[in-house]
C-alpha cells in the first residue's frame, strides 16, 4: 500500500439486461484498485444527482465517504471534475473506461487528461511500484498480454475488465456511509440538443456476397469448402529443415519473443 | 450484285473425311458466313477439350480456345478497373490499426466507408505507423498512402502518434478522420486525437447514411442517432469494405517533420504472461494437439518453450490426453488465434469451423492429402514427434542467442 494521493472517479451504471440503475462495472474496478493501493484513503468523487441510490452501493465496498459535485441530469462532468482534480492534488485518478449509461463515448479520461496535462495510462492492471514521482504500472492489452510501463506522476488511468474484480457490497457500510455534496456550476451538454438516443437496433448480419458472374462461378463458390487455395507445403524434409521453416514464420508474425 | 463463286473440288474434298487434303480445307472459324449468304456454324470447333478429355462448350463467352489457352487464363487473375484521383478535392483520412502489420477486416470495413465518404473527387488517405507487411493497400481502397516511421514510433508511443497525426491534420486538414474503434489501438489513439484536436467524436458507429450516424452508446442498450462529424470512431462491419475497384496507394510524405514530444509514458516492454492463464478464446498463438501426436509430455513441452497457448482437437480430448476446455472446434472454443499450429490433426470441419477466425494456419502432418493442409498457409509434412523436437531446440538456441545478444 502506498501513501499516494488517489481519487477514483464514479458513474452511476445499469444492469445489461434489467437497465435498473447500480455501481457501474468498470467503475467498481476502479475502486477496487483504488482501495488496494491507498486503503481508506482513497477519496472517490461521482459528478450528478445525489439522490440516487444506486452510489451506496459504492460505499458499501468500505469506503467511509463518497463525494458528490451535484449537477442536474444531462450536464457536462468535465468542467466540474476537472476542477476538482487540480484542487484535490491528487496524484493518481482512476476512471472506468466507458459509461454503461449516456453517450458511453469513453472520452472523459482522454479530455480530462488533456484538459490538466497529464499523461493517461488506458488499460491499467496494475501498479507495481511507485517512487521518485514515477508509478510503474502494468497496462492490459487485447489477448490477455501485459506490458510495463514507467509514468511520472500525477496521471490519469483508466481501467477496463482486466481490472481486478470489485469487491461484493455491503448492506451495512452502503447505509453507514455519507454522501458529501458539492454544489458546483453546471453546463449543460449541447450534444443533446441534435442527437437522440434510442433502443438499441440489432445489427444487420452481414451476409456473404459472393460477386460470381456466370453459373459456373456461383457454382464454384457455393459448394467450395471454406479453405485457402492452399499454402506452401514441404515435403520430404529433414526435421530440422521443416522447424527451421516453422521457426521462421513463427518470428516473422512476432508470436515467439 | 456480287456472283457467289464455288469451287465444287474443294467442296467435294472438305466433305470427304478420307481424302489426304481434307484437313487443310476445314473450315478453321467456328462461324462464317455461307455460299448462300446464311450464316454457318461448325459446331465441332467452338469449345475445348476439358481436363477430363471431354470436350465441354461454355456458352458465358469466358472459357474460349484450346485448353492449354484456358489454363493460363484461369492462373490470370482478374484485374479490377483502377480508379484514379487525380487532384484530391479533399481528403479523407483513415488511421488503420495494422495488426500484426496488415490491414485487419476492421481496418478494410473502415476504408470501404473512407470509400463511400471520399465519394469521386476526394482521395482516401491512409496514415500507417511503423514497418507494415501489407501487399494489398490498392485492392483495400487506399487512394494516398502515409507511412510515418521512425524510432520514436516503436512500441508504445501513443503521445508522439498524436503528434505526427497532428502534424496530419495541418497539412492535409483532412474533411473526415476516420479510425477504428478496436482494442486493437484505434479507440485509444482516436479519443487521443479527439482531445488533442478538440473534436467530439461519435464513437461505436455502425451505420452511416448521408449526413447522420448511428453509433452504439452507453452499455450497449441504445443507439446514439446523430449528425455526422468530422472525427468518426467505427465499429466493425460499419460498411462493406471496397472490393470492385482498384486505387493507386500513391505514397505520399509529410512535409514538416514532426515534432518530438518528451515522452511521459515510458515503454518497459511487454511482461511475459503465463500462456496457459490466457483465455483460449482470446489467446494470440496456439500449438494445438490432435490424434496426431503420439508423446504429449513433448507437445506440452513445445507450448512451454514456444510460449503458446494449449489446443486440442476433440480425439485428444476424448482420449483424456487433454482437458475438455482445451477443445478447439464446433462444440469446443472458437478460437481467433493469429497463429494457429496443428500438430496432427487432420482437418475435420467441425474442427475447421473453430479456426476460422484465425489468421495463419500451420500444420505438422504426415498426410500430404488431409484437410488441414489445404486450410494451412505452410505445413510440413512429417512426423509430429520429431518436428517438435527439432521446434523446441531451435527456440532454446534461439532463446539463448537472443540473451546473449542483449547482454
Ligand atoms: C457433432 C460433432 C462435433 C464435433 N466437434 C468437434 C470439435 O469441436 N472439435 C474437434 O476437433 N473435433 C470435433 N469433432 C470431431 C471431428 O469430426 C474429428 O473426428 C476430429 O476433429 C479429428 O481429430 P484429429 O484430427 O485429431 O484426429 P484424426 O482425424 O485421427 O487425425 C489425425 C491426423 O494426424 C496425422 N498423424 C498421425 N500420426 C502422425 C504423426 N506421427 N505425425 C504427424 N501427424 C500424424 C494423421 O495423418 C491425421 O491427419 C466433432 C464431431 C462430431 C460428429
Amino acid at each position: 500500500m502506498t501513501d499516494l494521493n488517489i481519487v477514483t472517479l464514479v458513474s452511476v451504471g445499469a444492469h445489461p439486461t434489467s437497465g435498473r440503475a447500480r455501481r457501474a462495472e468498470q467503475d467498481a474496478r476502479a475502486v477496487e484498485l483504488g482501495l488496494r493501493l491507498a486503503g481508506e484513503h482513497l477519496r472517490v468523487v461521482h459528478a450528478g444527482d445525489p439522490r440516487e441510490e444506486a452510489l451506496r452501493a459504492y460505499l458499501g465496498m468500505g469506503l467511509p465517504e463518497l463525494t458528490v459535485l451535484e449537477q442536474p441530469a444531462g450536464a457536462d462532468a468535465l468542467p466540474a471534475l476537472a476542477d476538482f482534480l487540480a484542487e484535490a492534488g491528487a496524484q493518481l485518478v482512476l476512471t472506468g473506461s466507458q459509461a454503461e449509461t449516456g453517450e458511453g463515448s469513453g472520452l472523459l479520461p482522454y479530455l480530462l487528461a488533456e484538459r490538466l496535462g497529464w499523461p493517461l495510462v488506458v488499460g491499467l492492471a496494475a501498479v507495481e511500484k511507485v517512487e521518485q514521482g514515477h508509478a510503474q504500472v502494468l497496462q492490459a492489452l487485447p489477448r490477455g498480454q501485459r506490458r510495463r510501463l514507467k509514468v511520472r506522476l500525477p496521471f490519469l488511468a483508466s481501467v477496463d475488465n482486466a481490472a481486478p474484480v470489485a469487491r461484493q457490497s455491503a448492506f451495512g457500510p452502503a447505509r453507514r456511509g455519507e454522501l458529501q455534496v458539492e454544489a458546483v456550476p453546471a453546463l449543460t451538454d449541447e450534444l443533446f440538443a441534435d442527437a437522440q438516443l434510442q433502443p438499441a437496433r440489432p445489427r444487420p448480419k452481414r451476409l456473404k456476397v459472393i460477386k460470381a458472374k456466370t453459373a459456373a462461378d456461383r457454382f464454384k463458390a457455393a459448394t467450395a469448402k471454406a479453405s485457402g487455395d492452399g499454402g506452401q507445403v514441404l515435403r520430404d524434409l529433414t526435421p530440422e529443415a521443416g522447424a527451421e521453416a516453422i521457426f521462421k514464420l513463427l518470428v516473422e508474425e512476432g508470436v515467439v519473443r | 450484285m456480287t456472283i457467289i463463286r464455288r469451287d465444287p473440288r474443294a467442296e467435294w474434298i472438305a466433305r470427304n473425311r478420307l481424302h489426304p487434303l481434307h484437313g487443310k480445307l476445314q473450315q478453321a472459324e467456328a462461324r462464317w458466313m455461307g455460299p448462300n449468304g446464311l450464316i454457318r456454324k461448325n459446331p465441332h470447333a467452338v469449345g475445348f477439350i476439358g481436363p477430363n478429355g471431354i470436350k465441354r462448350i461454355d456458352r458465358s463467352g469466358a472459357q474460349q480456345g484450346g485448353s492449354a489457352r484456358q489454363r493460363s487464363a484461369a492462373v490470370e487473375a482478374v484485374q479490377l478497373p483502377l480508379h484514379v484521383v487525380a487532384q484530391p478535392a479533399h481528403y479523407i483520412c483513415v488511421v488503420p490499426d495494422m495488426v500484426g502489420g496488415r490491414l485487419s477486416s476492421h481496418d478494410k470495413d473502415l476504408l470501404g466507408l473512407a470509400r463511400q465518404l471520399a465519394g469521386n473527387d476526394g482521395a482516401v488517405l491512409a496514415v500507417v505507423f511503423g514497418e507494415h507487411k501489407e501487399g494489398a493497400f490498392d485492392t483495400a481502397g487506399v487512394d494516398r498512402l502515409l507511412l510515418i516511421q521512425g524510432e520514436e514510433y516503436e512500441g508504445y508511443a501513443p503521445e508522439q502518434r498524436i503528434q505526427a497525426l497532428a502534424a496530419v491534420e495541418r497539412q492535409f486538414a483532412p474533411r473526415h478522420w476516420l479510425l477504428p474503434d478496436s482494442r486493437m489501438g484505434g479507440a485509444e489513439l482516436g479519443r487521443r486525437l479527439a482531445a488533442k484536436l478538440g473534436e467530439r467524436p461519435a464513437t461505436r458507429v455502425w451505420q452511416v447514411e448521408g449526413e447522420r450516424c448511428v453509433g452504439r452508446a452507453g452499455a450497449g442498450r441504445e443507439d446514439l442517432h446523430r449528425a455526422l462529424p468530422r472525427l468518426i470512431l467505427a465499429a466493425a462491419e460499419c460498411a462493406e469494405p471496397v472490393g470492385e475497384t482498384r486505387h493507386e496507394a500513391l505514397p505520399l510524405s509529410l512535409d514538416n517533420s514532426v515534432a518530438r514530444s518528451l515522452p511521459r509514458i515510458e515503454d518497459l516492454g511487454p511482461v511475459a504472461v503465463d500462456p496457459a492463464q490466457i483465455p483460449m478464446a482470446e489467446a494470440e498463438f496456439i500449438l494445438s494437439g490432435g490424434n496426431g501426436v503420439k508423446n504429449w509430455d513433448l507437445f506440452h513441452q513445445a507450448a512451454q518453450a514456444l510460449g503458446a497457448t494449449e489446443g486440442a482437437s476433440r480425439v485428444a480430448v476424448d482420449d483424456g490426453f487433454m482437458p475438455r476446455n482445451r477443445q478447439v472446434g464446433a462444440t469446443g472454443t472458437w478460437v481467433t488465434a493469429r497463429v494457429y499450429l496443428a500438430v496432427g490433426i487432420s482437418g475435420a470441419i467441425q474442427h475447421l469451423q473453430g479456426i476460422g477466425a484465425c489468421d495463419k494456419v500451420v500444420a505438422i502432418n504426415l498426410d500430404p492429402g488431409c484437410d488441414m493442409i489445404k486450410r494451412a498457409d505452410l505445413s510440413v509434412i512429417g512426423d509430429s514427434a520429431a518436428i517438435l523436437q527439432a521446434l523446441i531446440e531451435k527456440v532454446s538456441a534461439w532463446r539463448q542467442g537472443g540473451a546473449r545478444d542483449a547482454a
